[in-house]
């Protein structure tokens, strides 16, 4: 919402700087978005004096001019027609940008002339679409600043604009008086009265408006007059200005006058070109199909149910959203037919947006036009036309009446302490009030019928603190829980905290990566139907929502390579979607691991990443989040990683809390990452929740014993697992067996194919007596018997 | 016999390694070496010249034994010496890495406000990021024909033919959050709520996807007072200026509460940096107020009896604000120099025992 600091003025009487008018709106609630000074871009030009103009010698149309500026005569070439000897002109010199043309101005020659400056017509300052010829001032000393001039004797035209942002609550700010009430319930002025003086009668209409009965509620009244012989055309300048200044074009007057309605006191109105109008109007619902070309040129269809105004011929207008083409006033318009109506917000938001036609008539309908002031809204357009333009105006027609608005709420003078915590005498209270308009009866205060927004009690009392200033409200502490404060974040948040200070301690650096996904990618991962499809995405990378996180990680994964970092370890904690409802969305840490395990170094150190790495590390996660340490793993996991390469790391056969392994390489290939790529994915809600059991650790049990260690090799089968092997053996003495680790895995070779041998390292932790060779020969036995059952395998010699 | 002790002497002393310091040895006091022998003879001596050769001898093959060991302890000195100045390295080189990992700003200053909340007991509450549209927006005093709405650049749901519920969205602010905690939770309470948010906004300083954290606190008779003293405190902590932030309350609407009011932050700007606390511009930070009592029905609280605060801001934006960090696109893009240069370290945690930030 743009208006002038004089448009303002026009009904607030203050004495109010321009920078206190700016500070109270802000704090108002009408929140200052820019303050253009239209004087600044003007600056630099200065008055000049055209002492002598002649011909230029080798062009007709060109004029020689010696132009006494503040730097002296300057010779200037000028081709404006009325560029002649003893007028008083607008200078740009050489150095000064001149914003109509979008050029500095430079000395140069001009048919083999020198040219020191430009003298300016009205548009190339932008002061209007002037440019029959340069300005000639009425009046003016050499040497002095043009803005000046202009500040002296015509301010409007560089009036200050101020933009404020409107929050949709407040309908009754996008009219320049309601700002102005604001302002003057604040102390900033007082408000200047705005009676109309409705011009009289001067006969009855031959047209007649209908509303049909299943549209009343959304057109409760529909108000209009009849102007004939009105001569239309340009605006007067003061409204042009007016206009131009709020970013505007200013197209005929009778145009004019509805944009300047619509903005001075949150009026919309419509004009029709009476002789276009074919019989009488009618205001109804739409069947469907219907079409209108609009003012803006384009063709609409209407949806069943929406309103429309049409005449014997059809639509005619887009009921309190845009007039149609067809209808609308042109220079040549004699007779008009002005429209006030009042449109029911809800529906017509509903038809702008299907409609999708933003125009001002809409912006203001949809939030709340103030119904009560629809006739008086009228009588102020047609008295402005009827001065201006000239013509007779007709009896008022009115369809439907003014939708009853009234209400009262009750005004608790302590209610602004208790909820917002200012102390506010109830007298203020009711002034605020009543400067904003309400009617007090006893406690009861009467909404003006122009705040649709207030709905209750509270809003009273945002009205008593808005006007009295939010800036006042002193702090008070909030009032704190007895002792010292519990822990806040829940079992998960936690175990989401330790997966993310895991990762970044085991050398992983956490990315965000946006939850929606192009649907290829998102297929490759189990994901990509419709089910999780977004209706109206930005774009078609962003198409699904994230069926995993190793997606977005190896997107990220293939920019990072394409700016050549070639290694990388990079892991996202956060939501994935297996469904489109709210509950269908699960927590997952994933892991990427490619390229080395760091750079080439001096040491050697440096090694291609494998499975092993991101096993760790998974396992690593899995235990800071306080899942168990025996865990299975098995294989079969999705077809996005390596077939023989992954592991589900299992508590049983269905709960698994994760997956670590190589990802396929047709899914990197798919996904421009250049492999092999290591990757873990876990699923934190998965781990099963601690027994309460309380902080104890319980007791350590250690033995002063000597421990023994016994070495086996065994040659195998190439498909057993190891993890298999080592259980067997762990089994052979459970209560002297304390550890069972592989050591050492040989395949091929003297072994033959298909065969490998595993070397392990059996611990045993006696309890009771240092253990003697028998007993241990005999643990040693079973250790062999055991793993020869489970694997078939034999001890290797 | 002081010629043997200056022979031994002198060769022990001129010995040049272990092998030839143990050929002495041998030779002089060995089984059959000299001085051995010499005391085999003091069994033929007679009674008085033992008691004078005796202890000499004795003397001698202590002292020759003495020499011996220091010797030996100096040759191996000097070989463990010899050996040592082989072993130099060149201390320059690189020590063995160990990968850095790192927090993304966002995880971290998530962390910075749970802390800094916690303390005045706020607990953390979460909720889906794919919401029904009751709880985005009509719970929320928001009705379908609300400008706000068509205001919020609403992601919406796919929905399959002939499924004629109103689409689901993805949320367009953390306050669904505060619905479904007034139902699990009721009053009296205290939560924020972290957690991204979608609009589908895409330019310079807007992306489709972004972090905020919403408050909430509702009891008997908390003001708009309890909301500036809370928010003062928070900004204080949180920008962890001296002196304080300056704080400034702006009349505003939101549909969820009433009276709003917008938040600025006192700083300033220069060569487009900003800083906290300092200058004379403001920068609006979050959205707050008094909970509109139609949310509060929504969440199944009396508000008759029950009245509260609620407020919002972005994680992202005031992690922006408070690290210097220029371009919020940046936060999701993964581009590893941006993610060593912005994150944080893993035991970094924040706290307000130890300071949130280092």
């Amino acid at each position: 919402m743009k208006f002038t600091l004089s448009w303002l003025k026009s009904h607030l009487e203050t004495d109010a700087t321009l920078d206190q008018i700016v500070e109270a709106l802000t704090d108002l609630g009408l929140e200052v978005e820019g303050v253009e000074d239209r004087g600044a871009r003007l600056a630099e030009f200065t008055i000049g004096y055209v002492a002598s103009a002649e011909k230029h010698p080798d062009a007709d149309r060109l004029r020689v001019c010696q132009v006494n500026t503040d730097e002296g005569q300057k010779q200037i070439i000028c081709g404006a027609p009325n560029a002649r000897e003893g007028i008083t002109v607008v200078v740009a010199k050489p150095g000064v940008y001149v914003p109509g043309i979008d050029t500095t101005i430079g000395i140069g020659k001009i048919r083999g002339i020198e040219s020191f400056g430009m003298m300016a017509s009205e548009k190339e300052l932008e002061l209007s679409d002037e440019h029959d010829g340069i300005i000639e001032l009425p009046s003016g000393t050499v040497g002095d600043r043009f803005v000046d001039w202009l500040a002296a004797h015509d301010p409007a035209k560089i009036d200050p604009v101020i933009e404020i942002a409107i929050t949709p609550n407040r309908p009754d700010a996008l009219g320049v008086r309601g700002v102005a009430r604001d302002l003057a319930a604040r102390g900033l002025g007082k408000m200047k009265p705005r009676d109309v003086d409705p011009v009289p009668a001067s006969f009855k209409p031959e047209m007649t408006v209908h509303i049909d009965e299943d549209t009343l509620d959304g057109n409760p009244l529909f108000c209009g007059r009849l102007i004939k012989g009105v001569k239309n055309g340009p605006s007067p300048d003061w409204m042009q200005d007016l206009i131009r200044a709020i970013g505007l074009r200013p197209i005929n007057f009778l145009v004019d006058v509805t944009n300047f309605f619509t903005y001075d006191l949150n009026r919309p109105l419509h004009v029709f070109d009476a002789d276009k109008v074919h019989g009488n109007l009618r205001v109804h619902r739409a069947v469907g199909g219907e079409e209108l070309v609009a003012l803006d040129g384009k063709t609409y269809a209407f949806q069943p149910g929406q309103m429309v105004i049409s005449d014997e011929n059809g639509p005619e207008s887009i009921a309190g959203i845009m007039g149609g083409e067809d209808t609308g006033c042109t220079d040549e318009t004699v007779n008009v037919f002005v429209e006030s109506a009042y449109w029911d917000p809800v529906q017509i938001a509903y038809a702008g947006r299907a409609l999708k036609i933003n125009s001002d008539a809409r912006y203001r309908f949809e939030r709340g036009v103030d119904p009560a002031f629809t006739p008086e809204g009228l009588e102020h357009a047609v008295r402005m036309i009827v001065d201006q333009a000239g013509g007779e105006a007709s009896e008022m027609i009115v369809a439907g009446a003014v939708p009853d608005t009234r209400r009262a709420y009750q005004l608790q003078p302590a209610r602004v302490r208790s909820l917002v915590g200012m102390e506010i005498s109830e007298s203020e209270q009711r002034q605020t009030l009543t400067a904003l308009g309400f009617r007090l009866e006893g406690d009861m205060a009467h909404v003006p019928s122009w705040r649709p927004d207030v709905q209750g009690e509270a809003d009273l009392v945002e009205e008593v603190a808005r006007i009295a200033s939010l800036t006042k409200l002193e702090g008070k502490p909030l009032p704190r829980m007895a002792g010292i404060p519990k822990a806040v974040m829940t079992p998960m948040q936690r175990r989401e905290q330790m997966a993310r200070r895991t990762s970044a301690a085991l050398g992983y650096n956490e990315c965000v990566t946006y939850s929606f996904i192009d649907r290829t990618s998102a297929a490759l991962f189990g994901g990509g139907d419709d089910a999780t499809m977004l209706e109206n995405p930005i774009s078609q990378d962003m198409s699904h929502m994230r069926p995993a996180l190793l997606p977005g990680l190896l997107q990220a994964a293939a920019r990072n390579q394409a700016r050549g970092f070639m290694d990388m370890a990079l892991f996202e904690v956060g939501p994935a979607f297996h469904g489109g409802e709210p509950e269908e969305q699960h927590l997952l840490v994933s892991g990427l691991l490619i390229g080395r395990t760091g750079q080439k170094d001096v040491h050697g150190a440096s090694r291609a990443v494998d499975l092993f790495d991101v096993k760790a590390d998974a396992e690593a996660v899995l235990s800071a989040m306080g899942a168990p340490a025996k865990v299975q793993i098995m294989r079969g996991a999705e077809e996005w990683w390596h077939p023989g390469r992954h592991g589900k790391i299992c508590l049983g056969p269905k709960k698994v809390l994760g997956v670590f392994g190589e990802l396929h390489p047709k899914v990197l290939d798919a996904m421009d990452v250049k492999g092999p790529a290591m990757a873990f994915t876990l699923w934190p809600g998965e781990i099963p929740m601690p027994r309460k059991s309380g902080a104890s650790r319980g007791a350590m049990q250690v033995s002063d014993l000597q421990p023994v260690e016994r070495d086996f090799a065994f040659v195998v089968d190439a498909e057993v697992a190891a993890l298999d092997l080592v259980n067997a053996a762990a089994g052979a003495d459970k209560a002297l067996i304390k550890d069972v680790r592989v050591f050492d895995e040989f395949i091929g070779g003297s072994l033959g194919d298909g065969k490998k041998s595993l070397a392990i390292t059996v611990r045993l932790e006696p309890s009771d007596a240092t253990l003697t060779d028998k007993e241990i020969d005999t643990v040693a036995d079973k250790v062999v018997a055991k793993v020869t059952k489970a694997t078939g395998g034999v001890l290797r010699g | 016999m002081d010629d043997l002790r200056d022979k031994y002497l002198g060769l022990i002393a001129g010995a040049a390694d272990e092998a030839g310091l143990e050929d002495l040895r041998v030779q002089a006091v060995g089984k059959k070496g000299e001085i051995s022998l010499k005391m085999r003879e003091l069994g033929k001596m007679t009674p008085e010249e033992r008691q004078t050769a005796g202890p000499a001898l004795n003397a001698l093959k202590d002292e020759i034994n003495s020499a011996l060991a220091a010797k030996k302890a100096g040759l191996a000195d000097a070989a463990l010496d010899e050996r040592l100045r082989t072993e130099w390295l060149d201390v320059t080189l690189p020590g063995r890495g160990r990968g850095q990992g790192t927090l993304h700003p966002i995880a971290q200053v998530t962390e910075e406000v749970t802390a800094i909340f916690a303390e005045l007991g706020f607990s953390v509450a979460e909720g889906p990021r794919i919401d029904t549209d009751w709880y985005n927006f009509d719970a929320l005093n928001i009705p379908g024909h609300h400008p706000a709405r068509a205001e919020m650049d609403t992601f919406y749901m796919h929905r399959a033919e002939g499924d004629n519920r109103p689409p689901h969205v993805l949320r367009t602010h953390t306050s669904p959050v505060q619905i479904r905690s007034m139902e699990k939770m009721g009053a009296p309470m205290r939560i924020i709520c972290p957690g991204g948010v979608y609009r589908a906004d895409y330019d310079q300083t807007h992306t489709p996807m972004f972090h905020q954290v919403e408050g909430l606190a509702i009891d008997k008779d908390l003001s708009m007072a309890n909301l500036k003293w809370v928010l003062e405190e928070f900004v204080k902590a949180f920008f962890e200026v001296d002196g304080g932030v300056e704080l400034r309350f702006r009349a505003s609407h939101f549909p969820f509460t009433e009276p709003s009011a917008e938040v600025d932050i006192r700083c300033s700007w220069e060569d487009g940096t900003v800083k906290v606390g300092e200058g004379d511009d403001w920068l609006e930070i979050l959205g707050s107020g008094m909970v509109h009592p139609k949310v509060l029905q929504a969440g199944g609280i009396d508000p008759t009896e029950w009245q509260g605060f609620a407020f919002g801001m972005g994680i992202d934006r005031i992690a922006m604000l408070k690290y210097g960090i220029p371009d919020l696109r940046a936060f999701f893009d993964s581009d590893l120099r941006w993610l060593r240069h912005y994150g944080f370290s893993a035991l970094d945690v924040p706290t307000l025992h130890g300071g949130l930030s280092r």
